[in-house]
């Protein structure tokens, strides 16, 4: 099931928290939604579901508008709401029983879906307990396993590993992508690596609006512009290789990081590489290289780049 | 009805485990029953078997316990988040507001059920007045719906649950003594406007065994109201 965004605003006060933001998200495709505190990723989380309502513009789930009243359209999505809100003082099982009834699975199968919840989310072994005993963890295990309960097209999940253990979060990790390869996922987090586990498009927004949308890669490509190399060179002074390089038709400048290593940093002209003129200098000139490493603008640099200020 | 019933049943299924329940069965047993039986107004000294006395001092209990059943309803939902995670279920705001409703009335009905042995006691000793004592516990059943609207309305106001008490209560003194006291004091239209709106006086005419349709209307209004307006105040999160 698709959705589709256009013109979403929503004010409070005097302050935008969503500023005309419009995007899509597809069947069998995973949205990594980041941005700082208070970016609009909640809001716009919130509306999708349905919790609050729609100022201007209209959100669009498998074709049909979230305003028309026929739509019905919250039993296709699955929510797990920041801070993993739960009833404390009910048992997990009553808990997943009453979230399958609400969201209109047949009598017959609820038993079936709870068994099934329980296993994939790891929850056998405290499954007796009442949801205000378990650990942080497990509480989120429970959240997750409430919003799949009923087999929704569509999950929407705020911040899903927050308080797992290092091998939960790979185990829910690979649960997101294998989920993603038939569903609509959008997930929001702050933790960046996850956004590169488990995303197959990262949308980033900042005072409610979108700065960046696109893969990883192309986000990676589109920070970076000109290649960076990370070189290496012995058997000469770093002055007479600095000039050298510099001499070279593809490179665009030249820094000399460590002196005594002979580390530069190439930076290339747009849309070169100077990877192979390098290479053939230090033949050349029978010098050794000892690194030639591709620079990567970190996930973390576009994040930074995109949102202060 | 469905989903009405599914969260009625949660309601109901939280008060008892989470003792409240007990505490509230317990707390209006022990009050109605102590002023009914032990102590003052005494049911003996009637000379009649009726459960008048009864009937009275339990409008009285259910005035105080009802807003303690409510206050938590909706208030602490909102405090820890479960409002948004309920209402991103495929359940409507009017679904919620009556099966939160339905859960509180059912829990009064098993406190009003329990003190069906005062009426066997008594048809012991007399010959009770049967229509009477099913239109006093109709009585008491409609005020509770009465109670129960303003006391949803007034948790669905706030995040704290003291709060949303004393507002229920608060609301609730206004019908159940200050227009009853206003009405004594205003001669005329005003007077009788204020007698209309006293919740005893309906009370009183309907437990006596005596029903009319305007009372009827009468508790059935305030439910209505009480209950829209919860829901009016559930929607607002929409707008602001």
């Amino acid at each position: 099931m698709d959705i589709q965004i256009e013109k979403l605003t929503k004010t409070y006060g005097p302050q935008k928290a969503v500023n005309d933001i419009s995007f899509d998200v597809k069947t069998g495709e995973v949205l990594g939604f980041l941005g700082p505190n208070g970016a609009g990723k909640s809001t716009t989380m919130k509306m999708i579901t349905g919790y609050i309502g729609i100022e201007k513009g209209d959100i669009r789930i498998g074709g049909k508008s979230v305003t028309d009243p026929e739509s019905n359209f919250k039993r296709h999505i699955g929510y797990l709401p920041e801070n993993n809100p739960l009833y404390l003082d009910m048992p997990i099982i009553d808990y997943l029983e009453f979230c399958a009834a609400l969201q209109g699975v047949e009598k017959a199968k609820i038993k079936g879906r709870i068994r099934e919840m329980i296993g994939l989310c790891g929850l056998n072994r405290e499954k007796h307990k009442k949801i205000g005993e378990l650990s942080k963890g497990y509480r989120q295990r429970v959240g997750l396993a409430q919003a799949m309960i009923h087999d929704p097209e569509i999950l929407i999940l705020d911040e899903p590993t927050t308080g797992l253990d290092p091998n939960q979060i790979i185990e829910i990790r690979k649960l997101i992508r294998d989920l993603g390869k038939e569903k609509t996922v959008i997930l929001s987090t702050h933790i960046l690596p996850e956004v590169e586990a488990t995303c197959d498009r990262i949308l980033i927004i900042n005072r409610g609006n979108i700065v960046a949308n696109g893969t990883p890669e192309t986000l990676r490509k589109q920070a970076q512009g000109n290649e960076v190399l990370k070189v290496r060179i012995e058997d000469a002074e770093a002055e007479t290789i600095a000039k050298a390089l510099n001499a070279l038709n593809t490179v665009k400048d030249v820094d000399l990081v460590q002196r005594e290593e002979n580390l530069f940093e190439v930076q290339s002209v747009a849309q070169q590489s100077s990877k192979r003129n390098i290479f053939k200098l230090c033949v050349d000139k029978k010098w050794v290289l000892t690194e030639l490493t591709p620079l990567e603008t970190k996930l973390e640099d576009i994040f930074r780049n995109l949102t202060v200020n | 009805m469905h989903t009405i019933w599914t969260i009625a049943k949660r309601e109901l299924a939280t008060f008892f485990d989470s003792l409240i329940a007990y505490i509230i069965l317990v707390l209006f047993l022990g009050f109605s029953g102590f002023f009914t039986w032990l102590y003052g107004n005494d049911i003996f000294l009637v000379g009649q078997a009726n459960l008048r006395v009864f009937f009275n001092i339990a409008s009285w209990s259910l005035f105080f316990f009802i807003p303690a059943i409510t206050m938590k309803m909706l208030a602490e939902e909102r405090k820890t988040g479960t409002l948004e995670l309920l209402l991103t279920k495929s359940v409507s705001d009017r679904q919620v507001i009556l099966g939160k409703f339905l859960g509180s009335i059912l829990l009064v009905c098993i406190a009003l059920a329990a003190t069906l042995p005062y009426v066997i006691t008594v048809s012991n000793i007399g010959n009770l007045d049967n229509g009477g004592t099913i239109c006093g516990y109709l009585g008491l059943l409609l005020l509770s719906t009465a109670y129960t609207a303003i006391g949803i309305f007034a948790s669905s106001i706030t995040t704290n649950q003291i709060v949303a008490f004393m507002t229920a209560l608060f609301i609730g003194l206004f019908f159940h003594i200050i227009f009853g006291v206003l009405a004594h004091n205003f001669t005329g239209s005003l007077g009788q406007f204020f007698d209309t709106l006293d919740l005893q006086s309906h009370f009183e005419s309907i437990s006596r065994g005596v029903l009319d349709s305007k009372d009827l209307v009468y508790f059935l209004s305030i439910t209505l109201l009480g209950l829209y307006l919860g829901e009016w105040s559930l929607s607002k999160r929409h707008i602001s």
